[in-house]
Order: structure tokens, then C-alpha cells, then sequence
């Protein structure tokens, strides 16, 4: 017995929703990286969900993708975190706003 | 052939232009008359071969190439000989030859590269000259009409680093730009009245009209024309560039400012003289104008004290001679006077010229007199062109002058009242310049304690440094010089008999080879040979009796003409500052256009307006900036969530529309 296609994007769009929100309201860079790998990962859902509703392996090729992707991000925004950190003993993002008028 | 006369000159510009400084006074001497000389010799070819046409029949055209063709618009370069541009060929490139040639000894004392730049102009000058007189539509004669003007304005600017003769200069420049203006207007106006450019199509489509009795299109492009005449050629209102235009050399003024270039506007009219012919109303202020400056000039001539000035105002009343001949429709006529004036005009200036070369540069009439005998060939010479212009009967002036006399008193008497005076006028002037330069004393040099008034009138000859002190011995003109005077005073002899009048037993050639130029100009009653008689002896008389005043007042009794003076003080004030027209002029138009560009179009429109908006455009954006920039943060946060709001808009916006 399978769950239908829709159980899978709800969770899907719950899971997308949080991440969106953690970006939104923590104020910790590395809380916010998490966020966002919790908004990739619910992107990597529906696509596997619609993979297989649509009996096609795409979906799984695109969430490779995207999975590799991710690593590198996580790479390159943990190295960026750190750097920040060594500079001002802060994680907040809001101690960084340089870059204005 | 007819592009080999204006190209030979040409090409002697581009020589001496490009090679002159290495090549030598020699040689660039040389170059620039051989190419005079060989475009007489063609301009003589050509005109050999137009007498042996039929009258009727006598034009060579030469199309060059198609200039510009545009729509229904064509301008063909051509080049066309009739007897009205025969005249005019053989009078630029006899004289402007004998003129060069002058020059080679005139223009010694200057360096090599000036001598050579000197010439260039001069070939320069006489290339667009000859395209003038020989185009046979408005739009190749409006070149040449512009590059003499061009020629002019270096050429009287030649010694550029004295301030008033490069304000010279300019004031030649401008002026003639105006007259200019003017006459585009009466080319572009004829194109659109007839559809075409060309002489003989407007004189053909002109002769299917009646000649217009109230002031219509033909006349309204007369009008226009005879502007750039005025301009061109010295007339009221805008004659007042010719007497500056004397700060240029000496044989610059006899070739350009006395027997060529300010002849255009009257060649200009005769060229258009059927145009001219259909509107009476024009013809009449030709007449008017022409009789006004002969006069005006005439009396400024009888007291200014510049060698040189005084022969540019007889050239400016002689000019108006020759326009009152146009306006009165005696085309062969006024182009006679041309034709004689060139010689003896020429021959005066060159005179003056060597009398200007023999004293190191003096010029004021008061500081010479006795020349006669130290030199004598200027003097004779100088003697015949002064006898030939004062219309002393046999010469070529009484022929040419009483041809136009008696066309005028056929036409109106009040005209030739003033035509009589000026005739009058200019041999009173003539000789007083012929006693106070070459007779009685000459004036010790005054080198100490020279007045402001008199430093000014001394010029012209930066070149030469012991101006003001006249040398111990004064040397003759040399032989360059002299020839070239001695050919001149034989011309300004027997010039005038190629057009001797039936009156006098001659055929009238002249006029009767002329005569197809003009066609079909309606023909005159056969003339009363009684009355032309008459009126020669009247002009005669005339004559004679200028040379007796000016023998009175400025061989014998120079104390009488003191005193005259001084009795008519304000007259003779009045005339000395020249009717004060430059201050007049000054005080009309050059101030209020200087007040106006400053105030209005400098400090308001310029500053204000254009500025204003260049400025104003580059502070509005900075101003808007200033309100755009606040958007940028610089909190990472915020542009996140500018862009998840972006992108809820966007996702929005496919789904729900």
C-alpha cells in the first residue's frame, strides 16, 4: 500500500515552510545554514515523490544534483561562518550590515 | 580646355602650399606667375576661339562632372565662356599676371615660407576667382564667391600678427558673410521659384514673363542677390570692409580690393541681367545704392590722409558707378567701366604701392610730396591712371565713365546730377593725391614725437624697419615693378578704345560683343549721337575743372585748403571720421548684438537654460539616489527576504492570473 503523491508534498510544504520560517527568525548563522538545508531537503522530496509518481528515475537524478550542490554550499557558507566569527565573536547576522549606502 | 584656367592657378597654390618654403623666393616667384601666365595664355585661346563663333552662337561650355543630383534638384559643374566671362577672364588673368609679377619685388623683403604662403594665396584666390566669372550656374559660382572671400580674408590678414590688420580681417569676413546670407537666400529662392540653378534656364524661364510692375517674386530675388552684391562688392550698407581691407599688402589690394574680386557683384549682375531686367523696382534701388556710395565715397576720398585709403574710397565710388550703370540697365556699360577701372585702378594702387615700397612704408599723404623727380617712372605712370580715372577725354576712363553717364541721363537726370558730381569729386581727389605725394615739399621725418592719430595710419609694412625715417636717397621701383606700371599706364591709355562710341565715330565694339550676354534684353532707340556729345563735353569739362580745383587748392595754395577746412570744421570733421558709419554701426549692431549674447544669450540662456538643464538632469538623479540607496540595507536578512517575497510575487502572479 502507498501513500498517495499529496501526503508527500504536504510534508513536503511543511518541512519547506519551516526551513523558510528558521531563516526568517533565528538569529544564528549557523541555525539559518540548517534552515536552508531543511528547505533544500524538502525540495529534494517532492522531487523524488513526483519521480515516482511519474515512474521515472529524473527525480533521483535531480537529487543528486541538488544534494551535491548542497555540500558545496554547506562548504563554502561554513568557511564564510567561521571567518565571520574569528572577525567579530559573533554569529549574529545582524552585527554585519558594512555593506550598505 | 576652360579647366585648365582656373586649375593652372590652382595647381600653383597647391605647389607653393606644399613645397613653397623649400623652394626659394625664385622659384615659388616663378611658379606663381607661370601659372597665371599660362591660364592668360589659355584665357586668351579661349576668347580667340569665341570671336571666331557667330555672335549669336558664342558660348563654350565644358561640363565637368555632375555635382550633386537629387531628386529634381541637379547641380552639374560646368564651366561656360560667353562674352560677359571672356571679359572677365582676360581682365583676372591679364591683370592678376601683371599683378604677381608685381609682387615678386613688392614681397622681397619678406622670409622665404611668408613669401611662398603669400603667393599661394594669391594662385588660391585667383583659381576661385575663375570659377567665379566662368560657372554657368549659381551653385559653382556661389564656390568661387566664397573662396575669394576666403582668399580675401588671408590675404588682408596676410601680415597676422599686426592686430589691426587680422581685425581687418575678420571685419571683411563678417561683413561680406552677411551680404552672403543674402544672396543664398536669392539663389535658394530662385530654385524654388523656377526649379532650377542654372543662368541660362532662369533667363530663358524669366523672359517668359512680363516684367513685374509691383514688387513680386523676380524682384524679391534681385533684391536678395543685389545683397550679396553690396556685400561682395562695397556698396552701402556694407561697404565699410573695403577701406580696412587696405592694412593688407599693397599689390593685394590693387588685384583683389580694387580691379577683381569687388568686381563680382557687378559681373554677378550682369550675368543675371535678364533677372535683373523683369524687376524694375530692384534696378531702381541698384541705381540708388550704386549713385549714393559713388557719391559718399567720393566726398570721404576728398580728405582722408592714408595713401591707400583714399584709392579704396575711389574704388568704392567707382564701384557705385558701376552698379548705378546696372541699375540704369546699361549692363555693357557698367561692364566697360569694369573692364577700364581694372587697369587704372590697378595701376594706382601699384603706384601707391611703390611709393609706399620707396619711402620704407610710409603712408600718410602728409608726410610725402616731391616724389616727382626722385621717382619718376611712378610718377608718370601713376599720372596716367590718376588722368585715366578723372575722365580726362582720350583715356580710358572718359570712354567708360561717359557711356554710363549717358545711359544715366536717359534714365533720370537727378542720378546723373549725382553721377556728375561724383565724377567731379573723384578728379578733385585723384589729383590732390597725385600734388600732395609727388609735388611740392616733402615734410622733414617726424621719427621723435610721432601723435597716437598718425602711429595708427603709418602701417602696413611690418616687414620694412626703418619706417618713419625716410631714407637719404629713395630708390625707383625696380624693374619688376616698373615694368609692370609702364604695361598698365599703356592700358589705362587705349584700354578705352576698343569700346569707343559711334558718337565719336568707333563702333561701340565693346558693347556690341557683349551684347549676346545680355539678350534679350530689349534693345534702345538708336541714340542721338547730339546729345552724347553734349554730355561728353559736359563730363569733360567736369573733368578739367577737378583737376583746376585740385590744382588751386593743392599746388598752389595749400593755405586755401587749410583754411577751407577750417571754415567748414564740421563738415571736414564729418568727413574725415567717414560720416562716422563704423561708429554708427558700432553703436547700432555690433553693441546691442554684444549686449544681448551677453546678458540674454550668454548669462540667461546659456548659464540658465542649457546649463541649467545639463546640471539640473545630473542633480535630479542624484537627488532620486539619494532616496533609492536607502533600500540598500546591507542587512543580509532583509534581502533575503526581499527575494522570497519576490519570488511569492512572482509564483503569485503565474498562478493566479
Amino acid at each position: 500500500m502507498m501513500a498517495p503523491l499529496a501526503d508527500y508534498l504536504i510534508l513536503s510544504a511543511i518541512l519547506f515552510a519551516i526551513g523558510t520560517a528558521g531563516v526568517f527568525v533565528r538569529r544564528n548563522l549557523i541555525t539559518i545554514l540548517l534552515s536552508i538545508e531543511i528547505m533544500l531537503n524538502a525540495v529534494n522530496l517532492t522531487f523524488v515523490a513526483f519521480g515516482r509518481a511519474l515512474a521515472s528515475v529524473d527525480g533521483q537524478i535531480i537529487v543528486f544534483f541538488v544534494m551535491t550542490v548542497a555540500a558545496a554550499e554547506a562548504a563554502v557558507g561554513l568557511a564564510i561562518v567561521i571567518a565571520l566569527y574569528r572577525h567579530r565573536e559573533s554569529l549574529n547576522p545582524d552585527s554585519w550590515t558594512a555593506l550598505k549606502w | 580646355m576652360l579647366l585648365l584656367i582656373p586649375l593652372l592657378p590652382f595647381l600653383g597654390f597647391l605647389v607653393n602650399a606644399s613645397f613653397g618654403r623649400r623652394l626659394g623666393k625664385a622659384a615659388s616667384g616663378a611658379v606663381a606667375c607661370g601659372a597665371m601666365l599660362g591660364s592668360f595664355a589659355v584665357s586668351l585661346a579661349s576668347a580667340a576661339r569665341l570671336v571666331r563663333l557667330e555672335p549669336e552662337s558664342r558660348a563654350i561650355a565644358d561640363q565637368i562632372f555632375t555635382w550633386i543630383a537629387s531628386g529634381d534638384f541637379t547641380a552639374r559643374f560646368t564651366l561656360r565662356v560667353d562674352p560677359l566671362s571672356a571679359v572677365m577672364i582676360l581682365v583676372v588673368t591679364g591683370v592678376g599676371s601683371l599683378i604677381h609679377i608685381y609682387s615678386t619685388a613688392y614681397m622681397r623683403e619678406e622670409s622665404d615660407s611668408e613669401y611662398a604662403r603669400y603667393f599661394s594665396y594669391l594662385n588660391l584666390f585667383a583659381a576661385f576667382m575663375l570659377v567665379l566669372v566662368l560657372g554657368s550656374n549659381f551653385l559653382v559660382l556661389f564656390v568661387g564667391w566664397e573662396g575669394v572671400g576666403l582668399c580675401s580674408y588671408l590675404l588682408i590678414g596676410f601680415w597676422y600678427q599686426k592686430k589691426s590688420a587680422s581685425d581687418a580681417g575678420k571685419k571683411a569676413f563678417i561683413v561680406n558673410r552677411i551680404g552672403d546670407f543674402g544672396f543664398l537666400l536669392g539663389v535658394l529662392l530662385a530654385f524654388v521659384h523656377f526649379g532650377t540653378i542654372d543662368f541660362q534656364e532662369i533667363a530663358r524661364a524669366v523672359s517668359a514673363l512680363s516684367p513685374e510692375r509691383t514688387f513680386g517674386t523676380v524682384s524679391a530675388i534681385a533684391l536678395l542677390l543685389f545683397v550679396g552684391a553690396t556685400g561682395k562688392s562695397a556698396q552701402i550698407p556694407l561697404y565699410v570692409w573695403l577701406p580696412d581691407a587696405m592694412e593688407g599688402p599693397t599689390p593685394v589690394s590693387a588685384l583683389i580690393h580694387a580691379a577683381t574680386m569687388v568686381t563680382a557683384g557687378v559681373y554677378m549682375i550682369g550675368r543675371n541681367a535678364v533677372l535683373f531686367g523683369h524687376a524694375p523696382e530692384t534696378l531702381t534701388i541698384v541705381a540708388v545704392v550704386g549713385a549714393a556710395t559713388a557719391l559718399m565715397a567720393g566726398t570721404i576720398g576728398l580728405v582722408q590722409n592714408d595713401i591707400k585709403r583714399v584709392l579704396a574710397y575711389s574704388t568704392v565710388s567707382q564701384l557705385g558707378y558701376m552698379f548705378l550703370a546696372m541699375g540704369v540697365g546699361a549692363y555693357a556699360a557698367g561692364i566697360f567701366h569694369l573692364y577700364t577701372h581694372a587697369f587704372f585702378k590697378a595701376l594706382l594702387f601699384l603706384g601707391a604701392g611703390a611709393v609706399i615700397h620707396a619711402l620704407a612704408g610710409e603712408q600718410d599723404l602728409r608726410r610725402m610730396g616731391g616724389l616727382k623727380d626722385e621717382l619718376p617712372v611712378t610718377y608718370w605712370t601713376f599720372l596716367a591712371g590718376a588722368i585715366a580715372i578723372a575722365g580726362v577725354p582720350g583715356l580710358a576712363g572718359f570712354f567708360s565713365k561717359d557711356e554710363i553717364l549717358y545711359h544715366t541721363f536717359n534714365s533720370n537726370v537727378a542720378l546723373w546730377v549725382v553721377g556728375m558730381l561724383t565724377s567731379l569729386l573723384t578728379a578733385i581727389y585723384m589729383f590732390r593725391l597725385v600734388f600732395l605725394a609727388f609735388h611740392g615739399d616733402r615734410a622733414p621725418a617726424k621719427s621723435e614725437h610721432r601723435g597716437k592719430e598718425e602711429a595708427a595710419t603709418h602701417s602696413a609694412h611690418p616687414a620694412s624697419h626703418s619706417a618713419g625715417q625716410a631714407p637719404a636717397h629713395l630708390h625707383d621701383a625696380p624693374p619688376a615693378m616698373a615694368f609692370v606700371l609702364i604695361v598698365l599706364a599703356v592700358g589705362s591709355v587705349v584700354a578705352g578704345y576698343v569700346g569707343l562710341p559711334e558718337a565719336l565715330g568707333g563702333g561701340d565694339w565693346f558693347a556690341k560683343f557683349l551684347e549676346p550676354s545680355f539678350a534679350p534684353q530689349a534693345h534702345e532707340a538708336a541714340a542721338e549721337h547730339g546729345l552724347e556729345l553734349t554730355l561728353m563735353l559736359v563730363s569733360s569739362l567736369v573733368a578739367v575743372a577737378g583737376i583746376g580745383v585740385a590744382i588751386y587748392f593743392f599746388l598752389r595754395h595749400r593755405q586755401a585748403a587749410d583754411r577751407a577746412a577750417e571754415r567748414f570744421d564740421g563738415l571736414h570733421r564729418l568727413l574725415l571720421n567717414k560720416y562716422y558709419v563704423d561708429e554708427t554701426y558700432d553703436a547700432v549692431v555690433v553693441q546691442p548684438i554684444r549686449i544681448v549674447s551677453e546678458n540674454a544669450l550668454w548669462k540667461v540662456i546659456d548659464v540658465r537654460l542649457i546649463d541649467g538643464a545639463v546640471n539640473g538632469v545630473g542633480e535630479s538623479v542624484t537627488g532620486l539616489s539619494e532616496l533609492l540607496r536607502r533600500m540598500q540595507t546591507g542587512s543580509v536578512r532583509a534581502y533575503a527576504a526581499s527575494v522570497f517575497l519576490g519570488v511569492v510575487a512572482i509564483l503569485g502572479y503565474y498562478l493566479w492570473r
